[in-house]
Order: C-alpha cells, then sequence, then structure tokens
C-alpha cells in the first residue's frame, strides 16, 4: 500500500490527469476546435452513455472475435512451421527464401488479394489478420526450436527419443519462452489489422465505429472508441501476460 | 548451391503450375490472373513511370514521418533518460498512450490535416516514436556514469556534454530503435494509403484491384515484396557497418 502513495506515483498519476485537465478548460474556453478535440468530459460521457445502452459492446466483441480468431490461426500454423524450420535444414532450405521475400510485405497490402478472393466478408479480414499476426510468433519459434540447448539433445539421445518425442517433450517446452514472447507481438499486431480491416471493408467493429464517427463529425464518439480500443490492447496485453507467467511457471521453480 | 535449388523449388512450381493451369483452361476464375500478365503489366507500369512515382511518394512519407519520429523521441527520451524522476511520472501516460494502433488515429488525422502528406507522415510519426523514444531511455541509461564525471571534470557546457559525449556513446543503441522504426514506418505509409489516402504505393495497389486490373494488383504486391526487402536489407548493414558508429566532427 505504501507504494501506491509514493509522491512519484502521485506525480505521474497527477501528471496525466492535469494533462486532462488542460485539455477540458482549453476546450470549455473554445480555444481548441471542438470538432477536433471535444473537451475530456464530453467523451467520457459518450462512451458511459454506450456502454449504457449496449451499443459498443456489440462492436467490440466483434473486433476482439476477429482478433483472437485471426492470432489463434496464426498461432498454431506459426509453431507448426517454425518448429520444422528451426529443427530440420531441409525444411528451412526449402521454405526460408519463400518466406523471407513474402516477409516484409506489409500486411495491409493483402488486403486487396484476400478482398478478391473472399469478399469483403469476415473471413478476408481474419485471413489478413493470421498473415499479418504470423511472422513474430514463426521467427520466435523458429528461434526457439533452432537453440535448443545442446544438453537437451544429447538427454534425448540417450533416452531413445524418436523425432516425434524429441519435438513434442524437448524443444516444444524448451522453444516455449520464445514463442510466448513472440506471441505477445503477434496479438498486438492482430488487434491493429482487425482495426485496418474494418476501415477498408465496413466490417462491424471498433474501426468502424471511430471511422464513421469522424465521416458524421461525431468526434465525442471518436475518443470514446479510440478509449475501448486503447482499453482492449492494454487487457489483451496483460492477459497473454498471465498466461506466459502461468506457462513458464515451471521455469521460475527451477531457479 | 543446393540451397538455392531447393529454396527455389516452391516459389517457382507454385508460379509455374498457376500460369499452365490458367493456360490450360484448368483454372477459369478472372481474378486470379497468371504470372505472364503480371509481368507485363509490371513492366507497363514500371515504363509509364507511374510504379516509380507512387514509390517516391510512399517513401517521401514515410521518411518524414520517420524523421519527425526521430526527433521527438531522440530528445524526449534524452530527457528522459538522464531525468529517472521524471520518467517514472511520464511513464504512465506513455504507456496509456503507446497500445493504441497508430491506425486507429486515421480519422481524427483526417480531421486535423485533410488528405495528403500530412495525414499519412503524422501517423507515420506516432507509431515510430515509441519504439525510438524506449530505445533512446534505455541507451541513454546504459551510458557508462564514468563518462559523464570525465565531463564533469572538463566543465563542459550542457550542449558539448550532449554532442560530444552523451550522443556518441548512445548512439550505436539508438540506431537499434531507428531501424527498427524505419521497418515499421513503410508498413504503416502503405496501409494509411491503402485505407484512406489517395495518393502513393498502397493507393494504386487498391486501385488496381478495384478496378479489376489483376495483373496489376500482382505487379505492385510483388515490387512492394522487393522494396521491403531492399529495405531491411540495408537496414541490417546499416546495423553492421561503419555507420552504426558515431564519428563526432
Amino acid at each position: 500500500m505504501r507504494r501506491l502513495f509514493d509522491p512519484i506515483n502521485l506525480a505521474a498519476l497527477g501528471s496525466a490527469l492535469s494533462l486532462l485537465v488542460i485539455w477540458q478548460l482549453l476546450a470549455d474556453a473554445h480555444l481548441i476546435s471542438p470538432i477536433f478535440f471535444p473537451s475530456p468530459l464530453r467523451a467520457l460521457v459518450v462512451l458511459q452513455r454506450r456502454l449504457a445502452d449496449g451499443s459498443l459492446w456489440l462492436p467490440l466483441a466483434a473486433t476482439s472475435l476477429r482478433m483472437v480468431v485471426g492470432w489463434l490461426l496464426a498461432s498454431v500454423v506459426g509453431i507448426v512451421l517454425g518448429a520444422a524450420i528451426g529443427s530440420s535444414r531441409f525444411a528451412r532450405d526449402l521454405l526460408d527464401p519463400t518466406l523471407e521475400f513474402i516477409r516484409p510485405l506489409p500486411a495491409s497490402a493483402v488486403i486487396p488479394v484476400a478482398i478478391l478472393f473472399l469478399g469483403l466478408s469476415n473471413a478476408m479480414s481474419v485471413t489478413v489478420i493470421a498473415f499479418g499476426a504470423i511472422w513474430p510468433v514463426l521467427l520466435a519459434s523458429v528461434h526457439g526450436f533452432a537453440t535448443v540447448p545442446s544438453e537437451l539433445t544429447n538427454v534425448s539421445q540417450a533416452l531413445g527419443f524418436g523425432r516425434r518425442d524429441f519435438l513434442r517433450k524437448i524443444a516444444f517446452p524448451s522453444a516455449l519462452p520464445d514463442i510466448v514472447a513472440g506471441l505477445r507481438v503477434s496479438l498486438a499486431v492482430a488487434l491493429i489489422l482487425a482495426v485496418v480491416t474494418e476501415m477498408q471493408s465496413s466490417l462491424p467493429g471498433l474501426g468502424w465505429e471511430i471511422f464513421s464517427a469522424q465521416r458524421t463529425y461525431r468526434s465525442a464518439d471518436l475518443y470514446a472508441g479510440l478509449i475501448m480500443l486503447a482499453l482492449l490492447g492494454f487487457l489483451a496485453n496483460h492477459l497473454i501476460m498471465l498466461l506466459e507467467w502461468r506457462v513458464l511457471r515451471w521455469r521460475n521453480l527451477l531457479t | 548451391m543446393r540451397r538455392l535449388l531447393l529454396g527455389a523449388i516452391i516459389p517457382a512450381s507454385f508460379l509455374i503450375i498457376w500460369e499452365a493451369s490458367s493456360r490450360t483452361g484448368l483454372l477459369t476464375l478472372e481474378s486470379l490472373s497468371r504470372p505472364s500478365d503480371f509481368v507485363v503489366a509490371g513492366y507497363g507500369a514500371l515504363r509509364d513511370g507511374s510504379l516509380l512515382l507512387a514509390t517516391l511518394q510512399t517513401c517521401e512519407t514515410a521518411l518524414l514521418g520517420l524523421a519527425i519520429a526521430a526527433v521527438i523521441g531522440i530528445t524526449a527520451g534524452t530527457i528522459l533518460g538522464l531525468l529517472p524522476t521524471a520518467e517514472r511520472v511520464a511513464g504512465p501516460t506513455v504507456e496509456a498512450l503507446r497500445p493504441i494502433p497508430a491506425i486507429a488515429f486515421m480519422p481524427l488525422a483526417l480531421m486535423m490535416f485533410g488528405f495528403g502528406v500530412g495525414l499519412e507522415a503524422s501517423i507515420v510519426a506516432y507509431a515510430c516514436v515509441w519504439p525510438i523514444l524506449i530505445v533512446t531511455i534505455a541507451a541513454v541509461r546504459a551510458v557508462e556514469t564514468r563518462l559523464f564525471e570525465v565531463a564533469a571534470m572538463l566543465e563542459l557546457p550542457l550542449w558539448k556534454r550532449m554532442t560530444k559525449i552523451l550522443l556518441p556513446a548512445a548512439f550505436a543503441r539508438i540506431n537499434v530503435g531507428l531501424r527498427i522504426a524505419a521497418a515499421i514506418s513503410l508498413v504503416v505509409a502503405v496501409t494509411v494509403e491503402i485505407v484512406l489516402n489517395p495518393r502513393g504505393l498502397g493507393y494504386h495497389l487498391i486501385l488496381a484491384e478495384q478496378s479489376l486490373q489483376i495483373g496489376l494488383m500482382w505487379a505492385q504486391i510483388v515490387w512492394l515484396c522487393l522494396l521491403g526487402y531492399v529495405l531491411n536489407l540495408v537496414l541490417s548493414h546499416l546495423g553492421r557497418g561503419p555507420a552504426a558508429v558515431w564519428k563526432p566532427v
């Protein structure tokens, strides 16, 4: 409890709050345009109203669902491909050049292709999200599987493990810290792409809420949407940190 | 040699099967186009200059945003890195702003700047400022305290302390943040163009798709791959080369 009321923490809170208060005062005095910067109070009132009447929950759920499904898809494919590339030279030589060429492509550049094949649909959005979110987890798991400590490899040889057992019982747990770190970055990318695809293709969600709020000059709604997005990003990041702690607890027990 | 051959198997067979099945009529989907079409379309776009102009537009905006982010990020990062108290005070505000996807500010930036360079550069700058800021804070922290003692003993004025001691010592690390940001800047610039801004590569890409010039669309995607690939090469080269070390004049 003492840490919470540390003067520096209070100052941190105070500086964040004073920014908001300055903004509020400037808006009240009409020194900044209410069209661009509605006062924080107005944005909060809109946020509270829209949370109460339920009109923000559906977009929030839609965006979260898109983000999670695309991210799960990317995770599964990324870990499997990463395991193959990281543990076999043949797979690496076969796949690496192709992947290295596609990787620098901005994920949003896949949107036109995805629209051609899948139309303006959720499947399109999820595909684009998966394409963009795969790279962090793929690179991380390649690294994880390629750097299994040699003692562990020796142990699995001594135990006469087959390839499948080695990958599942030795290499995967050893690569897990890398993989989880990659998953975290992937989730952040997934949220960004969920918003991008919603804006580009008018799919219902927080991205579209923000976009249409701007088009109709409801800037308080725009800020309400931004706040919800920030909360979603924050929450997603913390959930996966919790997962990281849970999954990697055995490592902390060892030391 | 073996690696080269193995690496070529997947893309080569993919393209050959695509071309062959489209020629023989196995594939009749209009939207697929065929590899030979996009070579022709890409050559045409290169010759009439439209592809290069779009590339120039995208790159200059990405660079402008990156430059803005670098100035803000390095300045603020140096201040916050030197004053740990200030960093702890500003920390929560930074952490609250950082997770908001830069793209989400697009509608706001559109209201403030209208279509054009300002809209795109401001979004790129927002996206790029965070890695630069965070790396700079860490870099300034990691500078040996002994160097500051030297500066104090030489009674260097603040400005010289910055340019002769601090920046040279921290630059190798700051450079890492700049390289991360450079890769982000191109991605964000193209994304803004695809969603909103009517200029540059992203816009031409979405335009080609919407006007069903599928060959041109594929050509631009391959072009974007190449562009990103070259950018990555240049950046990783900069990381290793002499440019990584600051030479105070």
